[in-house]
């Protein structure tokens, strides 16, 4: 045995004050811990932060800028060749981060603002107001999310801004359920109980007794959500019905290129051009989805197996 | 009567509700569109009588609560109206019965997704079963590891991923799915093995996950443990004692994954140009053609309810706790 050296003694041990760590050093102590699969997704999911930010300072040509040589190769100028028109690839791809995944995070936050507070009001308020919110939510359930965004879009038509609202609110009806159904365990706490014969209005009561107390299943959430709404919105780009151009985006992007493909047996670079868009997104998906597991599993335990 | 049948009965009867709900959405859709919008589909030049003639049709001078029974009515009957490209601005009127135009197409999306699904089902099953059977294993591992990844990966990627390696580096498959009424029965499945293929594999990995899940789960309980003391081998205890309790889980996680087909179909028909209904939703949506929209909303939206009905009746029906009361 190593430790326990003779100098050792129980009752210092026990006695000793138990250490106050701070934040940092919590969140520094978990990552130390953390799983390859998690480190993986977090240093992907900073890059491609780091891209989306940056994108003006690190693509070589403008987003839309157009060459004379369109269908150009892999190399020389452009790294990663030119599209359909004599736009720079590598320069889209680069832009592509920051729209995709710009669009993808207001939806997100959108859509979190909506169901979020709404379940939170669903299971406070309880009775009526909750039955017709949650019925409403059944409703739109009810239709598969993708088709329904479809409809949407033939009426509003396909601008950033109805894209953005008619995603956030399908997407906000699962964030609802969420919230709803972790909230109304801690609505029947004492300390609830205790705010409201206080006389504190439903916006307190929400945001400083129930909020800090549901949030890690919705940070988890938050993760899934946020990778769901990016592969709709890649989807429905990729359609031709989302992000429309000139704006950079990968979804269009793969749907552009996708007629390279079959020049695989000349130039496989070539073919591997709408690959790198949508390599693009899978490789972020699979990182969130690696981050949001590890944290799952660190802060509930709740795993698919046991 | 039986309490399950009461159950049964209540469920389906809030499913008819749910699609009466959704029927309602998917036709208010017209209220919302421009006032003008009969003049963009007619175009600049119509006259102020096509227009009125074109809103008669529609019954846009009625109430919408009167229109509203007019269309549920046909619709019941097979008739979802007329689709509003064909027509111009001197009021002849070349445009197509939706029908016309969605039922080839409905059989053709039918035939990827039950292709689909008659792969994806057996093969699901044997996955999660023998990853439940060798848990932890190297086996048990990669599978998981390779399912998580295409689970996260967007159906396109998937489907030209195949084009890559399957139609253009090495060429056995075509990548273009593009069949007719005349294709013979061969040959159209032989075009549809890489669209099929890569439905496949997004269901593949979501029902084995749960196949796999259902069945760890129930390890974990006492009569398991006991049979294991018994000392019968592995694979006895989970295909004798485990999956006879797993069917449930197991028969929601394949409705809810058909359920899914649905809408994983519209991006892999697109991909493969398919003649589905996927594909004419989406042709539709980009032509604002607000009569086919409709007819293809309800169409995915009324298999989806009845999929995850269907899921949910026998969640109830082979639970032995609701079957037998004490």
């Amino acid at each position: 045995m190593k430790n326990h050296p003779i100098g050792y003694s129980a009752v210092a041990e026990v006695n000793r004050m138990r250490e106050r760590r701070s934040q940092w050093q919590i969140v520094k102590l978990e990552l130390s811990k953390a799983p390859y699969s998690a480190w993986f997704g977090i240093i992907v999911i900073l890059a491609y932060f780091f891209v989306a930010l940056f994108a003006p300072l690190l693509a070589p040509h403008g987003e839309a800028e157009i060459f004379t040589s369109s269908f150009a190769p892999w190399g020389g100028e452009h790294v990663f060749g030119t599209d359909q028109i004599g736009r720079d690839i590598f320069s889209r791809l680069i832009y592509g981060a920051r729209n995709t995944i710009g669009i993808a995070l207001a939806t997100t936050l959108v859509s979190f603002a909506i169901g979020g507070s709404l379940g939170l009001v669903a299971a406070i308020s309880g009775g009526w107001t909750d039955q017709i919110l949650s019925r409403l939510v059944d409703v739109l359930m009810a239709i598969p999310g993708l088709i329904f965004a479809l409809m949407l879009l033939t009426i509003f038509g396909s601008s950033i801004l109805s894209l953005i609202l008619i995603i956030a609110v399908l997407d906000s009806t699962r964030v609802f359920r969420l919230t709803r159904s972790v909230a109304i365990s801690v609505v029947v706490m004492d300390y609830v109980e205790a705010a409201k014969l206080r006389g504190e209005k439903l916006a307190w009561i929400m945001r400083r007794e129930i909020l800090p107390n549901i949030m890690p299943p919705l940070i988890a959430e938050f993760g899934l959500r946020f990778s769901f709404v990016f592969l709709t919105i890649a989807a429905l780009s990729f359609l031709g019905l989302g992000i429309q151009p000139p704006t950079a985006d990968w979804g269009s992007m793969v749907r552009d290129n996708a007629s390279m493909i079959q020049f695989a047996k000349y130039d496989l670079t070539a073919a591997l051009t709408p690959m790198l868009p949508a390599g693009a997104i899978a490789l972020l998906t699979v990182a969130v989805n690696f981050v949001v597991d590890w944290f799952l599993d660190k802060t509930s335990g709740i795993k698919d197996e046991h | 009567m039986h309490p399950i049948l009461i159950t049964i009965i209540q469920r389906l009867l809030l499913g008819l509700l749910t699609l009466f709900f959704v029927s309602i959405i998917i036709f208010s859709s017209i209220e919302f569109l421009p006032g003008d919008f009969t003049q963009a589909i007619l175009g600049q030049a119509a006259t102020e009588e096509t227009v009125a003639a074109f809103r008669r049709e529609l019954g846009l001078d009625q109430p919408a609560y009167i229109r509203y029974f007019d269309w549920i009515g046909a619709v019941l009957q097979g008739d979802f109206g007329s689709s509003f490209s064909g027509r111009n601005s001197s009021g002849v009127d070349r445009s197509r019965a939706v029908i016309d135009l969605v039922a080839p197409r409905l059989g053709n999306t039918l035939f990827l997704a039950g292709m689909a699904a008659i792969v994806s089902i057996p093969l699901s099953l044997i996955l999660g079963i023998t990853a439940a059977l060798y848990r932890n294993s190297i086996y048990d591992r990669s599978v998981n590891a390779l399912t998580l990844t295409t689970i996260s990966f967007p159906e396109f990627f998937l489907a030209y991923l195949l084009i890559l390696f399957f139609s253009s580096l090495w060429p056995v498959f075509p990548s273009l799915a593009n069949v007719n009424i005349d294709t013979s029965l061969g040959e159209r499945i032989y075009k549809c093995v890489l669209p099929a293929l890569t439905l496949t594999l997004v269901i593949v990995a979501h029902m084995m996950r749960m196949t796999r899940a259902a069945l760890i789960n129930l390890l974990a309980s006492p009569y398991i443990e006991m049979s294991q003391l018994k000392g019968i081998s592995k694979a006895k205890v989970i295909l004798r004692h485990a999956l006879p309790n797993a069917w449930a889980p197991i028969a929601t996680v394949i409705a809810f994954n058909l359920a899914y087909l649905v809408v994983g179909v519209v991006v892999v028909e697109v991909v493969f140009v398919y003649p589905g209904i996927g594909q004419l939703m989406v042709d539709s949506v980009t032509t604002r053609d607000i009569p086919v929209v409709q007819a293809c909303v309800l169409i995915f939206a009324t298999t989806y309810i009845l999929l995850n009905l269907t899921a949910d009746i026998i969640g109830i029906v082979t639970n032995p706790r609701l079957l037998h009361p004490k």
